[in-house]
Protein backbone atom coordinates (compact mmCIF):
# COMPACT_ATOMS: atom_id res chain seq x y z
CA UNK A 1 0.00 0.00 0.00
CA UNK A 2 1.29 3.46 -0.68
CA UNK A 3 1.28 4.81 2.90
CA UNK A 4 4.51 3.01 5.25
CA UNK A 5 5.75 4.82 7.59
CA UNK A 6 8.26 2.82 7.36
CA UNK A 7 9.25 2.26 4.52
CA UNK A 8 12.79 2.73 3.23
CA UNK A 9 15.07 3.30 0.37
CA UNK A 10 16.36 0.99 -1.64
CA UNK A 11 19.63 -0.08 0.14
CA UNK A 12 21.46 -3.31 0.35
CA UNK A 13 20.14 -3.87 4.06
CA UNK A 14 16.59 -3.13 3.60
CA UNK A 15 14.11 -6.27 2.68
CA UNK A 16 11.62 -5.38 -0.24
CA UNK A 17 8.40 -7.82 -0.50
CA UNK A 18 5.20 -7.31 -3.44
CA UNK A 19 2.67 -5.76 -0.99
CA UNK A 20 -0.62 -7.32 -0.43
CA UNK A 21 -2.39 -5.04 -2.55
CA UNK A 22 -0.29 -6.33 -5.55
CA UNK A 23 0.01 -9.42 -7.47
CA UNK A 24 2.55 -10.93 -9.66
CA UNK A 25 1.34 -13.24 -12.01
CA UNK A 26 2.83 -15.03 -14.96
CA UNK A 27 0.00 -14.40 -18.04
CA UNK A 28 -0.23 -16.86 -20.43
CA UNK A 29 -2.04 -14.74 -22.62
CA UNK A 30 0.83 -11.70 -22.45
CA UNK A 31 3.31 -14.84 -22.70
CA UNK A 32 4.96 -12.73 -20.11
CA UNK A 33 4.62 -11.94 -15.86
CA UNK A 34 2.53 -9.13 -14.69
CA UNK A 35 2.06 -7.03 -11.44
CA UNK A 36 -1.62 -6.47 -11.12
CA UNK A 37 -2.77 -3.62 -8.81
CA UNK A 38 -6.16 -2.11 -8.21
CA UNK A 39 -7.36 -1.59 -11.84
CA UNK A 40 -4.31 -1.43 -13.46
CA UNK A 41 -1.74 -4.08 -14.85
CA UNK A 42 2.23 -3.43 -16.05
CA UNK A 43 3.93 -6.31 -18.32
CA UNK A 44 7.04 -6.72 -17.34
CA UNK A 45 10.10 -8.09 -18.78
CA UNK A 46 11.75 -11.34 -17.88
CA UNK A 47 14.84 -10.13 -15.64
CA UNK A 48 12.28 -7.52 -14.11
CA UNK A 49 10.39 -10.51 -13.18
CA UNK A 50 13.08 -12.54 -12.04
CA UNK A 51 14.44 -9.88 -9.58
CA UNK A 52 10.73 -8.89 -8.65
CA UNK A 53 10.30 -12.99 -7.81
CA UNK A 54 12.93 -12.62 -5.25
CA UNK A 55 11.01 -9.92 -3.14
CA UNK A 56 9.77 -12.21 -1.04
CA UNK A 57 9.79 -10.12 1.78
CA UNK A 58 12.63 -12.34 3.41
CA UNK A 59 15.82 -12.04 1.90
CA UNK A 60 17.83 -8.57 1.86
CA UNK A 61 18.43 -6.82 -1.36
CA UNK A 62 22.12 -7.97 -0.54
CA UNK A 63 21.20 -11.19 -0.58
CA UNK A 64 19.05 -11.07 -3.81
CA UNK A 65 21.99 -9.43 -5.50
CA UNK A 66 24.24 -12.53 -4.72
CA UNK A 67 21.07 -15.16 -5.82
CA UNK A 68 20.57 -13.33 -9.27
CA UNK A 69 24.25 -13.10 -9.88
CA UNK A 70 24.58 -16.88 -9.41
CA UNK A 71 22.26 -17.66 -11.81
CA UNK A 72 23.83 -15.13 -14.02
CA UNK A 73 27.12 -15.18 -14.37
CA UNK A 74 27.15 -11.89 -17.06
CA UNK A 75 28.83 -8.98 -15.87
CA UNK A 76 28.25 -7.55 -12.71
CA UNK A 77 24.63 -6.94 -12.21
CA UNK A 78 24.46 -5.20 -8.90
CA UNK A 79 23.58 -1.77 -10.58
CA UNK A 80 21.02 -2.76 -12.63
CA UNK A 81 19.13 -4.81 -10.50
CA UNK A 82 18.98 -1.54 -7.64
CA UNK A 83 18.17 0.39 -10.61
CA UNK A 84 15.34 -1.96 -10.84
CA UNK A 85 14.38 -2.14 -7.68
CA UNK A 86 14.33 1.87 -7.35
CA UNK A 87 11.73 1.99 -10.11
CA UNK A 88 9.95 -0.60 -8.80
CA UNK A 89 9.45 1.04 -5.32
CA UNK A 90 9.14 4.88 -6.41
CA UNK A 91 6.00 2.55 -8.48
CA UNK A 92 4.71 1.13 -5.62
CA UNK A 93 5.19 -2.49 -6.68
CA UNK A 94 7.81 -3.30 -3.70
CA UNK A 95 7.41 -1.88 -0.16
CA UNK A 96 10.64 -2.45 2.05
CA UNK A 97 11.17 -3.25 5.56
CA UNK B 1 -5.06 0.44 -17.81
CA UNK B 2 -1.27 1.54 -17.74
CA UNK B 3 1.04 -0.54 -19.11
CA UNK B 4 4.52 0.01 -19.43
CA UNK B 5 6.41 -1.19 -22.01
CA UNK B 6 3.19 -2.35 -23.57
CA UNK B 7 3.67 -2.92 -27.65
CA UNK B 8 0.79 -2.33 -30.00
CA UNK B 9 -0.95 -6.04 -29.93
CA UNK B 10 -1.81 -6.71 -33.26
CA UNK B 11 -4.70 -8.58 -32.13
CA UNK B 12 -6.18 -6.81 -29.34
CA UNK B 13 -6.76 -8.76 -26.35
CA UNK B 14 -9.98 -7.76 -23.52
CA UNK B 15 -7.37 -7.32 -21.44
CA UNK B 16 -10.30 -5.35 -18.73
CA UNK B 17 -13.60 -7.51 -17.90
CA UNK B 18 -16.33 -5.58 -16.82
CA UNK B 19 -19.33 -7.66 -14.78
CA UNK B 20 -22.55 -5.74 -14.94
CA UNK B 21 -24.23 -8.32 -12.46
CA UNK B 22 -27.32 -6.48 -12.45
CA UNK B 23 -29.11 -2.80 -13.06
CA UNK B 24 -30.79 -3.34 -9.57
CA UNK B 25 -29.60 -0.82 -7.12
CA UNK B 26 -30.65 0.92 -3.67
CA UNK B 27 -29.23 3.95 -4.66
CA UNK B 28 -30.97 6.33 -7.20
CA UNK B 29 -27.78 8.89 -8.77
CA UNK B 30 -29.63 10.79 -11.67
CA UNK B 31 -25.73 10.82 -13.09
CA UNK B 32 -25.76 7.36 -13.43
CA UNK B 33 -24.55 6.02 -16.35
CA UNK B 34 -26.99 3.00 -16.52
CA UNK B 35 -28.88 2.90 -19.44
CA UNK B 36 -32.16 5.07 -19.26
CA UNK B 37 -34.65 2.16 -20.65
CA UNK B 38 -32.90 -0.05 -18.54
CA UNK B 39 -36.67 -1.47 -17.10
CA UNK B 40 -36.74 -3.18 -19.93
CA UNK B 41 -34.35 -5.83 -18.82
CA UNK B 42 -36.24 -8.76 -17.53
CA UNK B 43 -33.96 -11.19 -16.77
CA UNK B 44 -30.40 -11.25 -15.77
CA UNK B 45 -27.53 -14.07 -15.96
CA UNK B 46 -27.49 -17.06 -13.90
CA UNK B 47 -24.82 -17.93 -11.87
CA UNK B 48 -23.62 -20.55 -14.11
CA UNK B 49 -23.50 -17.86 -17.70
CA UNK B 50 -21.43 -15.51 -15.03
CA UNK B 51 -18.46 -18.39 -14.56
CA UNK B 52 -18.86 -19.58 -18.16
CA UNK B 53 -18.31 -15.36 -19.13
CA UNK B 54 -15.24 -15.17 -16.48
CA UNK B 55 -13.44 -18.71 -18.22
CA UNK B 56 -13.84 -17.17 -21.66
CA UNK B 57 -12.59 -13.99 -20.70
CA UNK B 58 -10.05 -14.85 -18.91
CA UNK B 59 -8.62 -17.38 -21.03
CA UNK B 60 -8.54 -14.73 -23.81
CA UNK B 61 -6.41 -12.84 -21.70
CA UNK B 62 -8.31 -10.91 -19.68
CA UNK B 63 -6.89 -9.81 -16.15
CA UNK B 64 -9.00 -7.06 -14.50
CA UNK B 65 -12.19 -7.72 -13.73
CA UNK B 66 -14.66 -5.30 -12.22
CA UNK B 67 -18.00 -6.51 -10.30
CA UNK B 68 -20.14 -3.42 -10.99
CA UNK B 69 -23.99 -3.09 -11.76
CA UNK B 70 -26.36 -1.41 -10.93
CA UNK B 71 -25.08 -2.53 -7.43
CA UNK B 72 -23.56 -6.12 -7.00
CA UNK B 73 -24.04 -6.13 -3.74
CA UNK B 74 -27.68 -7.17 -4.73
CA UNK B 75 -26.15 -10.40 -6.35
CA UNK B 76 -26.48 -13.37 -3.27
CA UNK B 77 -23.89 -15.34 -5.64
CA UNK B 78 -21.06 -12.47 -5.46
CA UNK B 79 -19.23 -14.82 -2.85
CA UNK B 80 -19.45 -17.55 -5.02
CA UNK B 81 -18.45 -15.39 -8.68
CA UNK B 82 -15.33 -13.58 -6.89
CA UNK B 83 -14.07 -17.59 -5.72
CA UNK B 84 -14.25 -18.93 -9.06
CA UNK B 85 -13.04 -15.34 -10.54
CA UNK B 86 -10.04 -15.13 -8.30
CA UNK B 87 -9.33 -19.37 -8.79
CA UNK B 88 -9.20 -18.14 -12.23
CA UNK B 89 -6.09 -15.83 -11.33
CA UNK B 90 -8.12 -12.09 -12.36
CA UNK B 91 -7.89 -9.52 -10.38
CA UNK B 92 -11.04 -8.32 -8.74
CA UNK B 93 -12.48 -5.22 -8.47
CA UNK B 94 -15.62 -4.74 -6.54
CA UNK B 95 -17.25 -1.35 -7.26
CA UNK B 96 -20.17 -0.34 -5.06
CA UNK B 97 -21.88 2.15 -2.84
CA UNK B 98 -21.55 -0.06 -0.11
CA UNK B 99 -25.55 0.37 0.53
CA UNK B 100 -26.36 -3.66 1.42
CA UNK B 101 -22.47 -4.13 2.91
CA UNK B 102 -21.64 -5.58 6.37
CA UNK B 103 -18.57 -6.88 8.19
CA UNK B 104 -19.65 -10.48 7.30
CA UNK B 105 -19.71 -9.79 3.87
CA UNK B 106 -16.53 -8.04 3.61
CA UNK B 107 -15.01 -10.93 5.26
CA UNK B 108 -16.49 -13.38 2.97
CA UNK B 109 -15.11 -11.19 -0.02
CA UNK B 110 -11.95 -11.48 1.55
CA UNK B 111 -11.98 -15.11 2.29
CA UNK B 112 -13.28 -15.57 -1.43
CA UNK B 113 -10.03 -13.94 -2.51
CA UNK B 114 -11.41 -10.11 -3.29
CA UNK B 115 -8.43 -7.96 -4.23
CA UNK B 116 -9.99 -4.48 -4.48
CA UNK B 117 -13.13 -2.52 -2.89
CA UNK B 118 -14.04 0.84 -4.51
CA UNK B 119 -16.50 2.66 -2.59
CA UNK B 120 -18.08 5.56 -4.41
CA UNK B 121 -19.63 8.38 -2.13
CA UNK B 122 -21.86 10.79 -4.07
CA UNK B 123 -20.64 13.88 -1.84
CA UNK B 124 -19.11 15.02 1.39
CA UNK B 125 -21.79 15.81 3.52
CA UNK B 126 -24.89 13.99 4.47
CA UNK B 127 -27.27 15.95 3.62
CA UNK B 128 -26.16 16.60 0.03
CA UNK B 129 -24.98 12.77 -0.55
CA UNK B 130 -28.68 11.26 0.86
CA UNK B 131 -29.72 13.84 -1.54
CA UNK B 132 -27.62 12.90 -4.39
CA UNK B 133 -27.94 9.35 -3.69
CA UNK B 134 -31.55 9.36 -3.01
CA UNK B 135 -31.02 7.46 -0.19
CA UNK B 136 -29.79 7.47 3.67
CA UNK B 137 -26.88 5.70 3.32
CA UNK B 138 -23.76 8.61 4.40
CA UNK B 139 -23.13 6.77 7.77
CA UNK B 140 -22.99 3.59 6.18
CA UNK B 141 -20.80 4.39 3.59
CA UNK B 142 -18.31 5.81 6.08
CA UNK B 143 -18.35 3.09 8.54
CA UNK B 144 -18.11 0.70 5.54
CA UNK B 145 -14.61 2.47 4.16
CA UNK B 146 -13.15 2.01 7.31
CA UNK B 147 -13.89 -1.89 7.31
CA UNK B 148 -12.66 -1.76 3.91
CA UNK B 149 -9.27 -0.90 5.00
CA UNK B 150 -9.98 -3.13 8.21
CA UNK B 151 -9.66 -5.91 6.48
CA UNK B 152 -6.55 -5.19 4.52
CA UNK B 153 -8.03 -4.26 1.07
CA UNK B 154 -6.42 -1.19 -1.29
CA UNK B 155 -8.79 1.40 -0.13
CA UNK B 156 -9.87 3.33 -3.30
CA UNK B 157 -12.82 6.25 -2.67
CA UNK B 158 -14.40 7.48 -5.92
CA UNK B 159 -16.46 10.71 -5.95
CA UNK B 160 -18.62 11.83 -9.14
CA UNK B 161 -18.50 15.56 -9.62
CA UNK B 162 -20.75 17.79 -10.91
CA UNK B 163 -21.94 21.10 -9.80
CA UNK B 164 -24.15 20.02 -7.26
CA UNK B 165 -20.72 18.84 -5.39
CA UNK B 166 -18.23 20.46 -7.02
CA UNK B 167 -17.75 23.24 -4.61
CA UNK B 168 -16.95 20.36 -1.69
CA UNK B 169 -14.01 19.50 -3.38
CA UNK B 170 -11.61 20.89 -0.35
CA UNK B 171 -14.09 18.81 1.90
CA UNK B 172 -14.41 15.67 -0.30
CA UNK B 173 -10.47 15.50 0.03
CA UNK B 174 -10.51 16.46 3.75
CA UNK B 175 -13.17 13.31 4.26
CA UNK B 176 -10.63 10.83 2.17
CA UNK B 177 -8.22 11.64 4.12
CA UNK B 178 -9.92 10.77 7.15
CA UNK B 179 -10.99 7.55 6.03
CA UNK B 180 -7.41 6.48 5.26
CA UNK B 181 -7.86 6.03 1.64
CA UNK B 182 -5.25 4.85 -1.01
CA UNK B 183 -6.36 6.43 -4.05
CA UNK B 184 -9.61 9.03 -4.90
CA UNK B 185 -10.76 8.66 -7.85
CA UNK B 186 -12.15 12.56 -8.51
CA UNK B 187 -14.42 11.18 -11.46
CA UNK B 188 -15.74 13.47 -13.55
CA UNK B 189 -19.56 13.04 -14.62
CA UNK B 190 -19.96 10.88 -17.77
CA UNK B 191 -22.70 11.92 -19.88
CA UNK B 192 -24.32 9.18 -21.05
CA UNK B 193 -27.68 7.58 -19.48
CA UNK B 194 -29.34 9.12 -16.83
CA UNK B 195 -26.82 12.04 -16.72
CA UNK B 196 -27.84 12.84 -20.44
CA UNK B 197 -31.09 13.83 -19.16
CA UNK B 198 -29.92 15.35 -16.34
CA UNK B 199 -26.74 17.52 -17.72
CA UNK B 200 -28.11 20.52 -17.48
CA UNK B 201 -28.14 20.16 -13.66
CA UNK B 202 -24.94 18.59 -13.18
CA UNK B 203 -22.62 20.48 -15.87
CA UNK B 204 -20.44 22.56 -13.39
CA UNK B 205 -19.58 26.11 -13.88
CA UNK B 206 -16.07 27.13 -15.30
CA UNK B 207 -15.18 28.86 -12.25
CA UNK B 208 -16.31 26.01 -10.41
CA UNK B 209 -13.63 23.93 -12.43
CA UNK B 210 -11.08 26.34 -12.07
CA UNK B 211 -11.55 25.86 -8.04
CA UNK B 212 -11.63 22.24 -8.27
CA UNK B 213 -8.75 21.95 -10.47
CA UNK B 214 -6.86 23.89 -8.18
CA UNK B 215 -7.31 22.35 -4.89
CA UNK B 216 -6.67 18.91 -6.34
CA UNK B 217 -3.30 19.93 -7.56
CA UNK B 218 -2.52 21.43 -3.70
CA UNK B 219 -3.89 18.29 -2.33
CA UNK B 220 -2.01 16.01 -4.52
CA UNK B 221 1.37 17.66 -3.77
CA UNK B 222 0.54 17.68 -0.44
CA UNK B 223 -0.08 14.00 -0.62
CA UNK B 224 2.66 12.80 -2.52
CA UNK B 225 3.03 9.52 -1.58
CA UNK B 226 1.11 8.97 1.08
CA UNK B 227 -2.39 9.49 -1.22
CA UNK B 228 -3.31 9.03 -4.96
CA UNK B 229 -5.21 11.70 -6.16
CA UNK B 230 -6.79 11.00 -10.03
CA UNK B 231 -8.81 14.18 -11.05
CA UNK B 232 -9.39 14.33 -15.31
CA UNK B 233 -11.22 17.54 -16.72
CA UNK B 234 -14.90 16.87 -17.73
CA UNK B 235 -14.27 16.42 -21.65
CA UNK B 236 -17.02 19.19 -22.43
CA UNK B 237 -14.27 21.54 -21.20
CA UNK B 238 -12.18 20.69 -23.24
CA UNK B 239 -11.10 21.14 -27.69
CA UNK B 240 -9.91 17.52 -28.64
CA UNK B 241 -11.74 14.53 -27.71
CA UNK B 242 -10.60 11.50 -25.03
CA UNK B 243 -9.49 8.30 -26.25
CA UNK B 244 -12.82 6.48 -25.58
CA UNK B 245 -12.09 3.27 -23.89
CA UNK B 246 -8.74 3.39 -25.71
CA UNK B 247 -10.21 2.26 -28.87
CA UNK B 248 -13.51 0.31 -29.67
CA UNK B 249 -13.14 -3.55 -28.87
CA UNK B 250 -9.40 -2.77 -27.74
CA UNK B 251 -9.18 -3.29 -24.17
CA UNK B 252 -12.69 -3.60 -22.98
CA UNK B 253 -15.54 -6.02 -22.79
CA UNK B 254 -18.86 -4.77 -20.84
CA UNK B 255 -21.45 -7.49 -19.78
CA UNK B 256 -24.51 -5.99 -18.98
CA UNK B 257 -27.17 -8.02 -16.61
CA UNK B 258 -29.07 -9.45 -19.29
CA UNK B 259 -25.38 -11.46 -20.86
CA UNK B 260 -25.45 -8.60 -24.19
CA UNK B 261 -22.13 -7.92 -24.64
CA UNK B 262 -20.64 -4.23 -25.39
CA UNK B 263 -17.26 -2.77 -26.34
CA UNK B 264 -18.28 0.04 -23.72
CA UNK B 265 -20.90 0.36 -20.81
CA UNK B 266 -22.40 3.42 -22.48
CA UNK B 267 -23.32 1.73 -26.45
CA UNK B 268 -25.89 0.22 -25.74
CA UNK B 269 -27.85 3.23 -26.54
CA UNK B 270 -26.19 3.31 -30.52
CA UNK B 271 -28.84 2.43 -32.96
CA UNK B 272 -28.21 -0.10 -35.91
CA UNK B 273 -26.19 -2.67 -33.61
CA UNK B 274 -27.43 -5.72 -32.32
CA UNK B 275 -24.58 -6.28 -29.66
CA UNK B 276 -24.32 -9.88 -29.59
CA UNK B 277 -25.31 -12.04 -26.05
CA UNK B 278 -23.25 -14.63 -24.33
CA UNK B 279 -26.28 -16.49 -24.01
CA UNK B 280 -25.59 -17.52 -27.48
CA UNK B 281 -22.31 -16.74 -28.11
CA UNK B 282 -19.06 -17.02 -26.78
CA UNK B 283 -16.42 -14.72 -25.60
CA UNK B 284 -14.18 -15.68 -28.33
CA UNK B 285 -16.45 -15.40 -31.03
CA UNK B 286 -17.96 -11.72 -29.74
CA UNK B 287 -14.58 -10.05 -29.24
CA UNK B 288 -12.78 -11.41 -32.58
CA UNK B 289 -15.80 -12.03 -34.92
CA UNK B 290 -18.78 -9.98 -34.06
CA UNK B 291 -19.84 -7.61 -36.60
CA UNK B 292 -20.47 -4.85 -33.57
CA UNK B 293 -17.41 -5.01 -32.05
CA UNK B 294 -15.20 -4.50 -35.45
CA UNK B 295 -17.82 -2.20 -36.66
CA UNK B 296 -15.92 1.20 -35.10
CA UNK B 297 -12.05 -0.91 -34.91
CA UNK B 298 -9.52 0.94 -37.42
CA UNK B 299 -9.80 4.38 -38.91
CA UNK B 300 -12.04 3.25 -42.20
CA UNK B 301 -15.59 3.93 -40.35
CA UNK B 302 -14.74 7.54 -40.28
CA UNK B 303 -16.07 10.22 -41.32
CA UNK B 304 -14.55 13.87 -42.08
CA UNK B 305 -13.05 15.46 -40.16
CA UNK B 306 -11.40 12.70 -39.28
CA UNK B 307 -10.68 10.40 -41.16
CA UNK B 308 -7.99 13.31 -43.15
CA UNK B 309 -7.27 14.40 -39.42
CA UNK B 310 -3.15 13.79 -38.69
CA UNK B 311 -5.15 13.14 -34.94
CA UNK B 312 -6.41 10.67 -35.47
CA UNK B 313 -4.33 7.69 -34.39
CA UNK B 314 -4.05 9.59 -31.21
CA UNK B 315 -7.45 10.01 -30.14
CA UNK B 316 -9.35 7.58 -32.35
CA UNK B 317 -12.06 10.29 -32.86
CA UNK B 318 -13.27 10.52 -29.77
CA UNK B 319 -16.38 8.97 -27.69
CA UNK B 320 -18.85 6.95 -30.22
CA UNK B 321 -21.65 7.65 -28.01
CA UNK B 322 -21.14 10.94 -27.55
CA UNK B 323 -21.27 11.50 -31.35
CA UNK B 324 -24.47 9.87 -31.54
CA UNK B 325 -25.53 11.34 -28.64
CA UNK B 326 -25.20 15.08 -30.11
CA UNK B 327 -24.74 14.50 -33.70
CA UNK B 328 -27.41 11.51 -34.80
CA UNK B 329 -24.34 9.52 -36.16
CA UNK B 330 -21.87 7.41 -34.56
CA UNK B 331 -19.55 7.89 -37.23
CA UNK B 332 -18.93 11.66 -36.73
CA UNK B 333 -15.91 13.23 -34.81
CA UNK B 334 -16.50 13.16 -31.31
CA UNK B 335 -17.97 16.68 -31.01
CA UNK B 336 -15.81 18.00 -28.07
CA UNK B 337 -13.61 18.20 -31.27
CA UNK B 338 -12.78 22.10 -32.17
CA UNK B 339 -12.85 20.69 -35.59
CA UNK B 340 -16.12 19.05 -35.21
CA UNK B 341 -19.18 21.52 -36.78
CA UNK B 342 -21.22 20.44 -34.08
CA UNK B 343 -18.97 21.87 -31.42
CA UNK B 344 -20.60 25.13 -31.01
CA UNK B 345 -23.60 23.25 -29.44
CA UNK B 346 -21.04 21.94 -26.67
CA UNK B 347 -19.72 25.52 -26.02
CA UNK B 348 -23.14 26.86 -26.46
CA UNK B 349 -24.63 24.69 -23.51
CA UNK B 350 -20.71 25.58 -21.05
CA UNK B 351 -22.34 29.06 -21.74
CA UNK B 352 -25.39 28.48 -21.15
CA UNK B 353 -24.66 27.10 -17.33
CA UNK B 354 -21.74 29.49 -16.66
CA UNK B 355 -24.43 31.91 -17.35
CA UNK B 356 -27.49 30.90 -15.74
CA UNK B 357 -26.09 28.61 -12.76
CA UNK B 358 -26.97 29.71 -9.18
CA UNK B 359 -30.36 31.45 -10.56
CA UNK B 360 -33.42 29.90 -8.65
CA UNK B 361 -35.46 29.22 -12.07
CA UNK B 362 -32.73 27.16 -13.10
CA UNK B 363 -31.37 25.12 -10.24
CA UNK B 364 -34.93 24.24 -8.87
CA UNK B 365 -35.86 22.59 -12.30
CA UNK B 366 -35.83 19.25 -10.55
CA UNK B 367 -33.73 16.29 -12.22
CA UNK B 368 -34.59 12.82 -12.81
CA UNK B 369 -33.59 10.46 -10.36
CA UNK B 370 -32.63 6.71 -12.04
CA UNK B 371 -34.75 3.74 -10.86
CA UNK B 372 -37.01 1.84 -12.03
CA UNK B 373 -40.29 3.66 -12.10
CA UNK B 374 -38.52 7.26 -14.06
CA UNK B 375 -36.84 4.16 -16.09
CA UNK B 376 -40.88 3.18 -17.02
CA UNK B 377 -41.80 6.46 -17.52
CA UNK B 378 -38.97 7.23 -19.95
CA UNK B 379 -39.43 4.44 -21.98
CA UNK B 380 -43.58 5.08 -22.36
CA UNK B 381 -42.70 8.20 -23.57
CA UNK B 382 -40.21 7.23 -26.22
CA UNK B 383 -42.94 4.77 -27.41
CA UNK B 384 -45.93 7.30 -27.94
CA UNK B 385 -42.89 9.63 -29.36
CA UNK B 386 -43.12 6.60 -31.78
CA UNK B 387 -46.48 6.44 -32.68
S1 LIG C 1 -24.37 5.37 -10.09
FE1 LIG C 1 -25.67 5.35 -8.27
S2 LIG C 1 -27.66 4.62 -9.03
FE2 LIG C 1 -26.14 4.11 -10.61
S3 LIG C 1 -25.56 2.03 -10.14
FE3 LIG C 1 -24.08 3.38 -9.12
S4 LIG C 1 -24.90 3.66 -7.06
FE4 LIG C 1 -26.56 2.83 -8.30
S1 LIG D 1 -11.10 15.67 -36.10
FE1 LIG D 1 -11.45 13.64 -35.26
S2 LIG D 1 -9.45 12.62 -35.23
FE2 LIG D 1 -9.08 14.85 -35.51
S3 LIG D 1 -8.73 15.63 -33.46
FE3 LIG D 1 -10.92 15.88 -33.88
S4 LIG D 1 -11.90 14.00 -33.12
FE4 LIG D 1 -9.68 13.60 -33.23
Amino acid sequence: MLKDEKDKAIGPDVIPEIPTTHRLQWEQAQDCYVILYPEGMVKLNASSAEILKCCDGKRDVKTIIEDLQKQYSEANIEKDVLNFLEVAHVNGWIRTK
Amino acid sequence: MSMAGSEQNKIPQPLWLLAELTYACPLQCPYCSNPVDMAKVKSELTTEDWKKVLREARAMGATQLGFSGGEPLVRTDLEELIAEARQLGFYTNLITSGVGMDEKRIKAFKEAGLDHIQVSFQASSEELNNFIAGTNAFEHKKEMARLVKKYGYPMVLCFVLHRKNEDQIRDILDLSIALDADYVELATTQYYGWAFHNREQLLPTRAQLKHAEAVAKEYQDKMKGKMKIYYVIPDYFEDRPKRCMDGWGKVFLTIAPDGTALPCHAARQLPGLEFPNVRDHSIEWIWNESPDFNKFRGFDWMKEPCRSCPEKEKDLGGCRCQAFMLTGDARNADPVCSKSPHHQQIVDLVNRVDKMAGKPAFEEKPMIFRNMKNSKKIIEEKESELN
